[in-house]
């Protein structure tokens, strides 16, 4: 469970909830199409009513990622984006907003810079959090144990997969909020959510004290509606760089707006 | 067949599963199912019978005599691989797994294949149990392999061609565990190597143990000892931790494997993370890697496609920091050599990726550095190389260079 004191992510789902309101937390590929694009957009989504961002750092091998981040991700190194950038476009966000901050990436670039080093690095550069997609719970107690004691909010991820008596471990060991994936499968934009996503989120919630957001494959105000009735807060991220790639930052912009309305349109 | 309990999932510090959470449950499952498995004599057989009737195994143990005239290094054993059905070690692990997919209940098999010789194994042993079977490959490998993708789907697998990436074996396995993680429920993940998420490493070693323990009985029929050199090339490992396994308690046997330096150690272009990389996480396992100073992967290049993969099984990595096995590697130019010289010599035409065995023991021979007796893992026949050795022109039929290829592993204390 999340240490005291509460930290920024664990301070903004509590006025969530005093509101009644549902979170809206978009992912963003650092370096794509460009810095200066994801320097605009992460301003532009804190001024426009993220509660959380996931910041990612590019990886050559996204194996849990569909087609379009695959494309960020590769766009983002192409461009030459390291996690000296990510740290870079995060401490100049914080010059100006408030707005939680969880780092996205695979393990390597965390691990090649060293466990210790990477933590002290992030939260000097104002992030709160750190989601490691393949650092699934119990796979590196040393290293788990290393972020979990850190000032830095560990968020764990449950799959529709996940035995109940799994699901409830993750509860207990996330760290600001835990994050159900709504499909068996890899991220990207889809057309429709799944069924029996309300009843699978339902069972998170009634084991885990933490909010619980889901993500994979969130793309519209409709899905944004569904999953705003059944979860604390909404993850949305392939949808995103998709308009980012249509309507450049002013078109990632509309879509965040559209989404952050439709959230606030349940409670 | 014998089995390894499944037990730990690290082999000292590396291994491991870092994965998405959603593969978790299937490793769980495939663990337990193993661990069934390897309780149940009635699998033992089973495989134990498909190994000699439909693999062809036990392989010959042949000595080679104008190889050893050559490399100036005698005795040589060549343990035939080649002979398997289907040409390559690869069959070993594929009949083994896919019976275990049966277990599990699982009707769809996916696979990445780099060389096209895992490919080809599974895409048999999913004909043999009537299993539904889809292979990624790198459109790279597809166009330096292509008899092996013409065999693939005579046989009834669907190859996908993977785009991404370097479009080689590293990104046909990101694309098959994405297909893993979108159907694990109905799909069982054939890996082609001691690579992956635990328990791959060590399922697929155990199913490969056979070359070592039957190299090792072989030879003591003939020599009246233990071979004083056990030799494999290492692109994911498993013809080497294959042939090493029988090996590792026989503290008098030099367990020596051989990477693909590709352009030369130091170029950028290699494929010898145990030589020149850093420990590092991909796909699913902690073990050498080769990465740039952020942690993002670095292309691999060998001429060898099974060969052409920035990492290594955890076993190696371990085996290596231990002091256990010693890694070497040669260079594109000389297993190219190797691949042109033992067809006249012993009337063998190797794989591209055995040929780095064979350069390196000849090498290593004319400068006295091994010694005898040698046993070299014969991982796989050639046939699927002989195209694309023959567009590469002649560039490797020139004159032995001054041991220039043959380089010995700078990295880890193992080397
Ligand atoms: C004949 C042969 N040898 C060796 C290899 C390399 O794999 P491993 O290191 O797992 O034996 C391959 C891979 O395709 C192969 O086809």
């Amino acid at each position: 469970m999340s240490g005291p004191p509460p930290g920024r992510i664990g301070a903004r789902f509590e006025a969530l909830a005093a509101q009644g309101r549902r979170g809206f937390i978009p992912y963003v590929t650092t370096g794509y199409p460009s810095l200066a694009h994801t320097r605009e957009l992460v301003a532009g989504l804190a001024e426009g009513g993220a509660d959380v961002i996931e910041l990612g750092i590019p990886f050559s091998d996204p194996m849990a990622d569909g087609p379009t981040i695959q494309r960020s991700s590769q766009g983002a190194l192409d461009q030459g984006t390291t996690v000296d950038d990510v740290f870079d476009v995060l401490a100049e966000l914080r010059r100006a907003s408030d707005v939680p901050v969880v780092i996205f990436s695979y393990l390597n670039p965390v691990f090649s810079r060293g466990v210790e080093t990477f933590v002290r690095e992030a939260i000097e550069a104002g992030a709160d959090g750190v989601l490691p997609t393949d650092l699934p719970l119990g796979a590196d107690p040393e290293l788990e144990a290393g972020l979990l004691e850190s000032r830095l909010d560990l968020v764990r991820l449950a799959a529709p997969t996940t035995t109940p008596e799994r699901v409830a471990q993750i509860a207990r060991s996330s760290q600001g909020f835990v994050y159900y994936i709504a499909r068996t499968g890899v991220t990207g934009a889809r057309r429709e959510l799944r069924g029996e996503l309300a009843r699978e989120v339902g069972a998170v919630r009634s084991v885990s004290s933490l909010p619980v957001a889901v993500g994979f494959g969130v793309s519209t105000a409709e899905h944004a509606r569904a999953v705003g009735a059944a979860a604390d807060a909404a993850v949305v991220g392939s949808a995103l760089v998709d308009r980012l790639d249509e309507g450049g930052v002013a078109g990632a912009l509309a879509l965040a707006r559209e989404l952050r309305e439709a959230l606030d349109e349940v409670g | 067949m014998s089995g390894s309990p499944v037990q730990a999932d690290r082999y000292g510090a590396y291994g491991g599963r870092y994965v998405p959470e959603t593969l978790i449950p299937a490793l769980d499952e495939l663990a337990a199912a193993y661990a069934e498995a390897l309780a149940d004599p009635a699998f033992l057989a089973e495989v134990d019978h498909l190994s000699a009737n439909y693999v062809g195994r036990p392989t010959p143990l042949y000595r080679a005599r104008r190889f050893e005239a050559e490399a100036g290094v005698a005795p040589v054993y060549l343990k035939r691989e080649d002979l398997n059905h289907t040409g390559a070690h690869k069959i070993n692990n594929t009949v083994g797994q896919a019976l275990l997919a049966g277990r599990m209940g699982k009707p769809r098999i996916i696979a990445e294949t780099g060389a096209g010789q895992h490919g080809v194994a599974t895409a048999t042993a999913c004909a043999l149990f009537d299993l539904e079977c889809v292979v990624y490959m790198g459109a790279e490998d597809i166009e330096r392999q292509s008899l092996n993708v013409y065999r693939m789907e005579l046989l009834g697998a669907e190859v996908r061609p993977v785009e991404s990436g370097t479009r080689t074996l590293k990104d046909a396995t990101n694309e098959a565990l994405r297909d893993w993680v979108t159907n694990v429920r109905d799909t069982h993940y054939i890996i082609g190597s001691v690579v992956g998420p635990h328990p791959f490493p060590l399922i697929v070693r155990d199913f490969q143990a056979v070359i070592g323990r039957e190299a090792r009985r072989q030879i003591q029929a003939v020599e009246g000892r233990l071979p004083a050199s056990v030799v494999a090339c290492v692109g994911g490992g498993s013809n080497a931790m294959g042939m090493f396994h029988a090996f590792v308690g026989d503290e008098g046997v030099a367990l020596i494997g051989v990477e693909a330096a590709g352009d030369g150690l130091g170029s950028g272009r290699s494929s010898a993370p145990l030589s020149e990389g850093r420990p590092g996480v991909l796909h699913g396992s902690l073990s050498y890697l080769l990465q740039d100073a952020d942690g993002q992967i670095a292309p691999a290049h060998s001429v060898a496609a099974g060969l052409d993969y920035p990492g290594v099984g955890p076993e190696h990595s371990h085996l290596m920091d231990t002091g256990r096995a010693r890694y070497v590697s040669v260079e594109d130019g000389a297993a190219e050599r190797a691949f042109r010289a033992l067809p006249g010599l012993e009337g063998i035409i190797p794989a591209l990726e055995t040929a780095h065995a064979l350069a390196w023991v000849a090498e290593a021979g004319r400068r006295g550095e091994i010694e005898a007796p040698v046993a070299i893992c014969l991982s796989g026949r050639g046939d699927k190389d002989v195209v694309h050795v023959s567009r590469l022109g002649d560039g490797g039929r020139g004159p032995e260079s001054g041991g220039a290829g043959a380089g010995e592993s700078q990295a880890g204390p193992g080397s």
